[in-house]
C-alpha cells in the first residue's frame, strides 16, 4: 500500500476512537501504562494509560510544568519513572537506556537545541546515521572498511540539507547558525536513522516566523512519508493547524485527547490551559487598539461587576 | 656566556627521552580531552603504572615485548577501575577522581609495605631494569655524534631510547590522526559537545567515554616506560607536577590537533632549559643561586600557563573558530 494510503488510513482509523483519556486507538505505535515520576512530592508525570497512533502527527499540550517534557524524558530513557512500563512498536522499553531506545526507532530533539557546536552541520548529520562501522575503534583504523558507509551517509546527509535548506552551511559549524536553523539542524539529524517514531520536543519556540511556515511542511511531509510525530508545542496555531490528534496534560495527568478542534472547544481544556482567548493572536494590532475585543470584554466584565457592586 | 653552549643543551633537552615521555602522555590526554572532553587530572598515574609495569614485570625475569605488554595492560585496567564508576557521572567528577587515584597510585608505590616490589621510596634502580631495552638495540657501544649533539648509542638518555621514543610518537599521532578523522572521533567529538545529544542519536557515550579513557591511559603508559628508561622508577618523580606539565604541554600545543601534543612537548621543555641556562649565565650566583634559578623556571611555565589560556586558548595549532564558538 503507498505511504499516502496508509496515512489516509491511519487518520480515518482516529474518527472512530473515543474521545476519553487513554482512548485505545486502532494501530497504536507507543502504548504507555501507569507511567508515573514524582519530584521530592510532586507527581510531574502520572499517566494511567496513553497510546499514540501510528502514521498520524500527535500534538501533547498543556500549561507549563503539566509534565509534558519529563513524559519525553520517561519515554526515551533520559529519565527512570518510579513505575510504569510502555512498549514501543511491540518491543518493552522500560529501564532500557536512551541509546537503546533512539536504536530502535524513537528519536527525540530537545527543548533546548542540542546542536553540536563545535562540529560542521555535514559531521553533525552523519552523526546521525545508524549502522556505520568506522564507529567502531579497530574498524575505524583500516578506512576501506567504513568508507562506502561513509559515502551512502554522506549523500543521504546532503540530500536531507537540501530537504531543509541548510545544504549550502555544511561546512559551517553548527555553533554559527541561527536558532531556527538550529532547530532544522536537529530535527534533520534525528531523521539521519529513518526513526519510526519523532520525538519533538517544542520545534517552534524560538523559530522566527518566516521559518514557522517550512518547519510546518517539514513535520506534515514526515507523516506524509510514513513517520509516526509527537510533538511537544505551546503554539496553537501550529498544533491546530498541523496535528491529527491532540492530547492535553495538566499536572502530569492525560486530561483529555481528540481530533484538534473537538479538544480545544472543550470547556474543560480551555479552563484548564487555553483560556479564552487562545484564538486570538496577541500579536494582532487590532487587539491593542481602544475599542478591541480584548477590550470590549474587559470594560462589558467590569462594568458587570461595578452593576452587582 | 655562552650561546652555542645553551643552544646545543636546548637541542639536546627538546628531543631528550623527557619530552619524548610527555608527549606521548599529552597526546593520551589529547583523546582524553581535546577529543571526548574528559577532564583528566591523573595523566601521571597511568604513567607510573606503566613504569612501575615494566619495571617490575623486566626484574621479575619477563622479556621485553611481555614488559611492554605488562605496562600497557596496567593502564588498561586503570582505566577500567577509574572509568567504570565515574563515567557515568559527569564532568568534573573524574578530575576528582583521577587526581586523588594517581595519588593513591604514588602513595602505593612508595609505602615500605610493597618495598619488595617496587623499592618504596627509593624506587628501582635504572640498572635494575633496563637490560633488555637495552640489550635489544642493534648499535654496537659507542658515541655517536650528530650535529652537535653527542651521545652514547646505548646506555640511558642514548639514541636507542630517542629513536624508539620518536617511533611511537609518531606511531601514535599516525594512529591519532586516522582516528580523529573517521567516525569513531566522529562520536567523541560529539560528546564532547553534548553527550546527550548523542546518546539521542543511539550511540552507546558511556563505552566510547571508556574506549577514550583506556586509549588515553596506554599512551600515558608508554610515556611513563620512555621516561624510566631514560632514569629510574621513583614514585615522586611521577606525582602530580607531572599531570600539570602535561595539561600545559596539550594546551601549549593546541587540544584536539594531531600534533599539538608534540609541538608542545618540544616546545614546553626547549624553553625550559633555555630559561634557565640563560639565568644561570646572565645572573651572577650572588643574586640566583642554581636552586633559585631551577624554581624561576617553573614560575614562568607557570605564567606562561596563565597567559596562554587568556590570551590564546586554543593553542599554537588549534582552530580559534572551532573554540570561539562555544553556544553552551
Amino acid at each position: 500500500m503507498p505511504a499516502e494510503d496508509v496515512v489516509t488510513r491511519a487518520r480515518r482509523d482516529l474518527h472512530q476512537v473515543p474521545r476519553t483519556p487513554g482512548a485505545p486507538k486502532p494501530d497504536a505505535l507507543l502504548v504507555a501504562d501507569g507511567v508515573r515520576r514524582s519530584f521530592g512530592g510532586v507527581n510531574a508525570v502520572d499517566v494511567e494509560h496513553l497510546e499514540v497512533q501510528r502514521h498520524v502527527i500527535t500534538a501533547l499540550i498543556g500549561p507549563n510544568g503539566a509534565g509534558k517534557t519529563t513524559f519525553f524524558n520517561l519515554m526515551t530513557g533520559f529519565d527512570k519513572p518510579d513505575t510504569g512500563t510502555w512498549v514501543f512498536d511491540g518491543t518493552p522499553l522500560a529501564g532500557v537506556p536512551a541509546s537503546r531506545v533512539a536504536k530502535s526507532g524513537m528519536v527525540r530533539t530537545f527543548q533546548l537545541t542540542k546542536a553540536l557546536a563545535r562540529m560542521t552541520v555535514l559531521e553533525n548529520m552523519r552523526l546521525g546515521a545508524r549502522e556505520q562501522p568506522g564507529e567502531n575503534l579497530f574498524t575505524a583504523l583500516v578506512k576501506p572498511l567504513w568508507a562506502p558507509r561513509e559515502r551512502e551517509v554522506t549523500e543521504k546527509a546532503m540530500a536531507l540539507l537540501e530537504r531543509f535548506k541548510l545544504d549550502t552551511k555544511k561546512d559551517d559549524f553548527a555553533g554559527s547558525l541561527s536558532g531556527g536553523q538550529r532547530k532544522l539542524l536537529e530535527m534533520a539529524r534525528a531523521l539521519m536513522s529513518d526513526p519510526a517514531l519523532v520525538m519533538l520536543d517544542e520545534p517552534m519556540a524560538g523559530v522566527n516566523p518566516a521559518l514557522t511556515q517550512s518547519l510546518l511542511g517539514h513535520i506534515t511531509d514526515l507523516r506524509d512519508s510514513g513517520t509516526t510525530v509527537l510533538f511537544v508545542e505551546h503554539d496553537m496555531h501550529m498544533v491546530r493547524h498541523i496535528s491529527d490528534w491532540v492530547v492535553v496534560m495538566a499536572q502530569g495527568q492525560v486530561v483529555a485527547e481528540g481530533p484538534p478542534g473537538e479538544v480545544m472547544a472543550d470547556q474543560a481544556v480551555i479552563d484548564a490551559y487555553l483560556g479564552a482567548h487562545h484564538d486570538t493572536d496577541l500579536g494582532d494590532d487590532a487587539l491593542l487598539t481602544e475599542g478591541g475585543t480584548i477590550d470590549a470584554e474587559a470594560e462589558a466584565e467590569a462594568d458587570a461587576e461595578e452593576t452587582k457592586a | 656566556m655562552d650561546f652555542g653552549q645553551l643552544f646545543t643543551n636546548v637541542l639536546n633537552e627538546m628531543t631528550g627521552p623527557t619530552a619524548i615521555a610527555y608527549a606521548l602522555a599529552a597526546i593520551g590526554l589529547n583523546i582524553h580531552f581535546g577529543l571526548t572532553g574528559l577532564i583528566n587530572m591523573g595523566q601521571a598515574g597511568f604513567m607510573l603504572l606503566g613504569a612501575y609495569g615494566f619495571a617490575v614485570s623486566t626484574i621479575a625475569g619477563a622479556p621485553l615485548w611481555l614488559a611492554f605488554l605488562v605496562a600497557v595492560g596496567a593502564a588498561v585496567l586503570f582505566a577500567l577501575l577509574l572509568g567504570i564508576p565515574t563515567l557515568k557521572l559527569r564532568g568534573d567528577y573524574l578530575a576528582i577522581v583521577t587526581i586523588a587515584a594517581a595519588e593513591i597510585v604514588r602513595m602505593v608505590g612508595r609505602s615500605t609495605a610493597l618495598t619488595e616490589l617496587t623499592g618504596g621510596a627509593e624506587g628501582l634502580t635504572g640498572n635494575s631494569f633496563k637490560s633488555t631495552f637495552q640489550d635489544a638495540s642493534p648499535f654496537p657501544d659507542d658515541r655517536w655524534a650528530l650535529g652537535p649533539i653527542t651521545l652514547a648509542t646505548n646506555a640511558s638518555n642514548s639514541w636507542w631510547l630517542r629513536i624508539v621514543g620518536w617511533v611511537l610518537v609518531a606511531l601514535a599521532c599516525l594512529l591519532v590522526w586516522r582516528l580523529v578523522r573517521s567516525p569513531w572521533g566522529r562520536v567523541l567529538r560529539g560528546i564532547r559537545e553534548d553527550e546527550d545529544a548523542v546518546r539521542a542519536l543511539g550511540k552507546n557515550v558511556y563505552s566510547y567515554k571508556l574506549q577514550a579513557l583506556v586509549l588515553g591511559g596506554v599512551f600515558g603508559a608508554l610515556g611513563g616506560v620512555v621516561f624510566v628508561l631514560a632514569s629510574s622508577v621513583q614514585a615522586d618523580s611521577l606525582g602530580r607536577p607531572v599531570t600539570f606539565n602535561t595539561w600545559t604541554i596539550l594546551l601549549l600545543g593546541g587540544a584536539a590537533t594531531v600534533l599539538g601534543p608534540v609541538l608542545g612537548s618540544l616546545l614546553f621543555w626547549a624553553a625550559l632549559v633555555f630559561v634557565r641556562g640563560f639565568l644561570r649565565g646572565a645572573v651572577p650566583t650572588e643574586v640566583l643561586s642554581v636552586q633559585q634559578v631551577e624554581q624561576i623556571g617553573w614560575v614562568l611555565v607557570g605564567l606562561t600557563l596563565v597567559l596562554l589560556i587568556v590570551f590564546r586558548p586554543q593553542g599554537i595549532l588549534g582552530d580559534k573558530k572551532e573554540l570561539a564558538i562555544n553556544a553552551r
